[in-house]
């Protein structure tokens, strides 16, 4: 064996080694217990919730096609279609909208002298400190008719009636925007962090123009933390339930709310257990694609 | 066309927009302070101001048993996770190529990949197995599933700290013959930091907020702050739970002032 | 450092002597638990009851099944009580402990879902109806037509609660039918409505003691304790018993089968069926209890609430949710699956 397979082969043994603890945690508190859902997928819904030791595809197919209630007929489950679609672009909407917001927010943090970062980190994390239900309740409490944002607006003669936001889309994208924003600034913060400000400087007297440094200096170097933390807000927002459900009113599911109701007083676990693992797939295939692409690219320029 | 001198903190329009996402993210907590203080029953009608709340949640076993426990399980699940998450970071980045590589990533990224309800319904059939067969009912099974789901939290961010970092420091060091650890210890975690902060702060923020999972975990006498919420969430919610907040405010701020003014006076 | 550690000792230990003497766990839906009720049985027999919290049957149920919870006393609605004995998760009471048996008022004995109450204890009951706030809408309110066919006043600032067989069973009564009906017709005139008056409602979801007392929502179908909250904040609220016929519901506790503080849970069932003790049970949560003689000890304000006296005009309408047979179930599951969609 030569020199070079011997500190691959070091360099794999140390991997594993160190990722260890992570994997085994995770495998005994959240992906091992998955194959139980997995398995359930398989079975038959029971009378009154859980499952029935029947093997069954009616999980399976009830994805795409749903038995019509009075007629058994079956037909396209188009409405499943539609909560994914509406779960999607909210999540794309979320991500784009922490990125815009977070970006600056992020690199306000890292261009502090270094004793005040912390100081305004944990400024980003304070409001999250206390319990979501309550500020859920208390964003309400800023929009709603009668709230803060309109009273003050009508007060400074912006509007003439309260604009109506409680209960729409605006409301739900407003509240994840608010929730997720954290997930987003802190990746990038710690990857903006690490960036010398004086290489930029000279970036900029190289490339002459503020969008060039920003296309070609700023982004590459930030690229892992944008990575991290549209991740970090796109997956999680996908499954997103109590903001949607506080703050859009439960009218609309998202699909979150689709497979905990299956769960729940839909008593049917099969289905909700073929959704999940549906879900995941579709998630875990996006990253896989999504990962790959980004450092791809990052070679490419770099 | 370049100004004469370029400064990167005075990018036009970053700072104003970070002062607004600061100014929206206080706002609703705001007006939670406020309704700490309602002399009314409700957290949406004001009726004049009053320190009965307080005074309730204060006599509240149920509510502060939960918001300590609350606090225990975020601070021993962040701890865990941000430690264990530090370590993966390290096995996955900045290295060759090798086998089972996209196999980690995905596995320490899975918490994220399903919604909570499913991973809940999972642990609940698992533990409650697990509970019978063993007898420990305790809040092991709490700490355990939020340490779990917090690694893709403590690990992103921290990875993305550490991909790309510059080697040379750590290179430079292992020539001077400083051992591994050394220049473990004296190198890569000083660099590393800013990213275990970070991500030390999301995984203990996650889990503070936690409720699907927690409420299919728990055993008798587990509620946490978030449970205990969700159960009022059905009827009417009082601002006792605003009092608490409140007070983890106040507690907060102070903890972070003393902090700061005895980092600063060092300094 | 070292409080951290104590109060971390404290609590890891707390939860492993669930078992102890002296201890009681109860599992109960949120926010309907009187704390002065246990504080005076804390004083008067020493033991101390922890309470943990649910927010839906279906999550109390699962858990339970699931084992290893540590619950002792558990407290399901009218009709999930035969699917807990029917999966034999609570068991038969024995009479000769609960002296107070006797207590239990005449009409709540034999109920459906417990004919001689030997696996239940009446803890409290409401009805789902519709509350209205009567400066929006001066309309009759004692309809199920005030959400199934919004008046224009209402249109887009009615909320409906998101209880399925609640929803479900107004609907079907509405349409002519019993709850749990298997018939074809009447369920799809209940679900055809419900569709069609879905986009007139603002929202689905709880939270209606707040939001009718601020004016978010000028309706709500909503339970008569939340509602008679609201109307003590925001006296424009009144409360209407749909005439076509409307659900009842009572929670009633019960002992399950894998308790470890059984002698202890039999004093709090007799205890609770004391006069006096049920109406601090009324008195905190603000619905009625079943125990005959506890209506001297309410507080003055609910012996008269038209939210909590139903009106005599109203009373045959009533009625308690049965536990529906598998197809009848699957029905309304459908229906609430297509309408939340």
């Amino acid at each position: 064996m030569s020199l070079e397979d011997d500190a691959r082969a070091r360099n794999v043994r140390s991997a594993w080694a160190l990722s260890a603890p992570a994997l085994l945690i995770l495998l005994l508190a959240a992906a091992g217990p998955l194959l139980i859902v997995a398995v359930y997928s398989f079975l038959s819904p029971g009378k009154y919730g859980n499952v029935e030791w029947v093997f069954s595809l009616d999980g399976w197919r009830g994805i795409l096609f749903t038995k019509d209630i009075f007629d058994d007929t079956l037909k396209l489950a188009d409405a499943h279609l539609t909560i994914f679609w509406r779960s999607v672009k909210l999540s794309l909407l979320t991500t784009g909208i922490t990125f815009l917001v977070g970006f600056p927010t992020a690199w306000f943090i890292a261009t502090r002298p270094p004793r005040a970062r912390a100081f305004w980190l944990f400024l980003i994390t304070i409001p999250f400190w206390t319990n979501l239900l309550i500020r859920t309740f208390a964003i309400n409490e800023v929009i709603r008719n009668e709230g803060l944002f309109n009273t003050v607006m009508i007060k400074l003669g912006l509007f003439d009636t309260p604009l109506r936001i409680i209960n729409t889309d605006a409301a739900v994208l407003m509240g994840m925007t608010y929730v997720y924003l954290p997930l987003m600034v802190l990746p990038l913060f710690a990857a903006i962090d690490r960036f010398d400000m004086r290489l930029l400087e000279a970036g900029y007297d190289l490339y002459a123009s503020r969008w060039q440094v920003l296309r070609r200096v700023i982004l590459p170097i930030v690229k892992p933390g944008i990575i991290a933390g549209s991740i970090l807000v796109f997956v999680p927002s996908l499954g997103a339930y109590v903001t949607p459900r506080v703050l859009g009113g439960g009218k609309n599911m998202m699909i979150g709310n689709f497979i905990e109701l299956q769960f729940g007083q839909g008593r049917n676990w099969p289905l909700g257990a073929a959704l999940s693992m549906t879900l995941l797939i579709v998630v875990m295939a996006a990253l896989l694609i999504y990962v790959r692409a980004a450092n791809k690219g990052g070679n490419g320029h770099g | 066309m370049a100004d004469a001198s370029f400064q990167p903190s005075r990018i036009p329009g970053f700072a104003t927009v970070a002062v607004l996402a600061f100014v929206c993210l206080y706002l609703p907590i705001f007006t939670l302070v406020a309704y700490a203080f309602n002399a009314g029953t409700s957290i949406a009608v004001w009726e004049g101001v009053s320190l009965h709340w307080f005074a309730r949640a204060w006599e509240n076993e149920a509510v502060k048993s939960a918001t300590l426990r609350s606090l225990l399980i975020a601070t021993t699940a962040s701890a865990v996770s941000t430690a264990v998450a530090t370590l993966a970071a390290l096995g996955t980045t900045r290295r060759a190529a090798y086998h089972g590589q996209t196999f980690i990533y995905v596995l320490i990224n899975q918490p994220l990949m399903v919604p909570e309800i499913v991973t809940a319904v999972a642990l609940m059939i698992f533990f409650g197995v697990i509970k019978q067969w063993t007898g420990y009912q305790g809040l092991g099974y709490l700490i355990l599933a939020h340490t779990a789901f917090c690694i893709p939290f403590a690990y992103l961010p921290i990875r993305a700290r550490l991909e790309g970092m510059d080697l040379s420091l750590e290179t430079a060091a292992s020539d001077l013959y400083a051992s591994n650890w050394q220049t473990f210890r004296h190198v890569t975690l000083p660099l590393l930091a800013p990213g275990i902060l970070a991500g030390a702060m999301l995984a203990f923020v996650i889990s503070l907020d936690d409720v699907v999972i927690t409420e299919f975990v728990k055993s008798g006498g587990q509620d946490t702050l978030p449970t205990y919420m969700l159960g009022q969430m059905r009827r009417a919610i009082t601002p006792e739970v605003n009092a608490i907040s409140t007070g983890l405010l106040g507690l907060t701020v102070i903890l972070l002032t003393a902090f700061f003014l005895l980092t600063r006076k060092k300094g | 450092m070292k409080t951290f550690l104590t109060a971390t000792a404290i609590l890891l230990a707390g939860t492993s002597l669930a078992s102890a003497e002296g201890q009681l766990q109860l599992y109960n839906w949120g926010n309907y638990t009187s704390p002065e009720l246990l504080a005076k049985f804390e004083k008067e027999t020493g033991i101390k009851v922890t309470v943990t919290d649910y927010d839906s049957n279906d999550t109390a149920l699962a858990k339970i099944e699931a084992g290893g919870h540590g619950f002792d006393l558990v407290v399901p609605s009218a009709n999930y009580v035969p699917i807990w004995v029917e999966k034999g998760l609570i068991v038969e009471l024995d009479q000769s402990k609960l002296p107070n048996h006797k207590n239990i008022a005449p009409e709540w004995m034999d109920v459906a879902w417990d004919p001689g109450r030997k696996f239940s204890i009446p803890w409290q009951w409401g009805s789902t109806g519709i509350a209205v706030n009567t400066k929006v809408y001066g309309g009759d309110i004692n309809t199920a037509e005030v959400f199934l066919n919004v008046p224009d006043e209402l249109k887009g600032k009615i909320n409906v609660v998101p209880e399925m067989n609640d929803v479900v069973s107004m609907a079907v009564m509405w349409a002519g039918g019993e709850p749990c009906t298997e018939d074809t017709e009447v369920l799809k005139k209940a679900r055809d409505a419900l569709i069609a008056a879905k986009p007139d409602w603002i929202s689905m979801d709880y939270g209606a003691t707040e939001k009718l007392s601020n004016n978010d929502w000028a309706a709500s179908v909503n339970w008569n304790g939340s509602s008679m909250r609201a109307r003590v904040a925001n006296p424009d609220v009144a409360y209407g018993y749909p005439r076509e016929g409307y659900p009842l519901f009572m929670d009633s506790v019960a002992l399950l089968k894998d308790a470890q503080n059984v002698e202890e849970a039999y004093k709090f069932l007799d205890f609770i069926m004391v006069p006096e003790n049920a109406a601090m049970i009324s008195a905190f949560a603000r619905y009625a209890n079943g125990i005959a003689g506890s209506e001297a000890f309410m507080p003055e304000d609910m012996k008269t609430a038209p939210e909590v006296v139903i009106p005599e005009e109203f009373k045959a309408a009533g009625h308690f949710l049965p536990t529906c047979s598998g197809k009848a179930q699957d029905y309304v599951t459908a229906i609430w699956t297509e309408l939340q969609k």
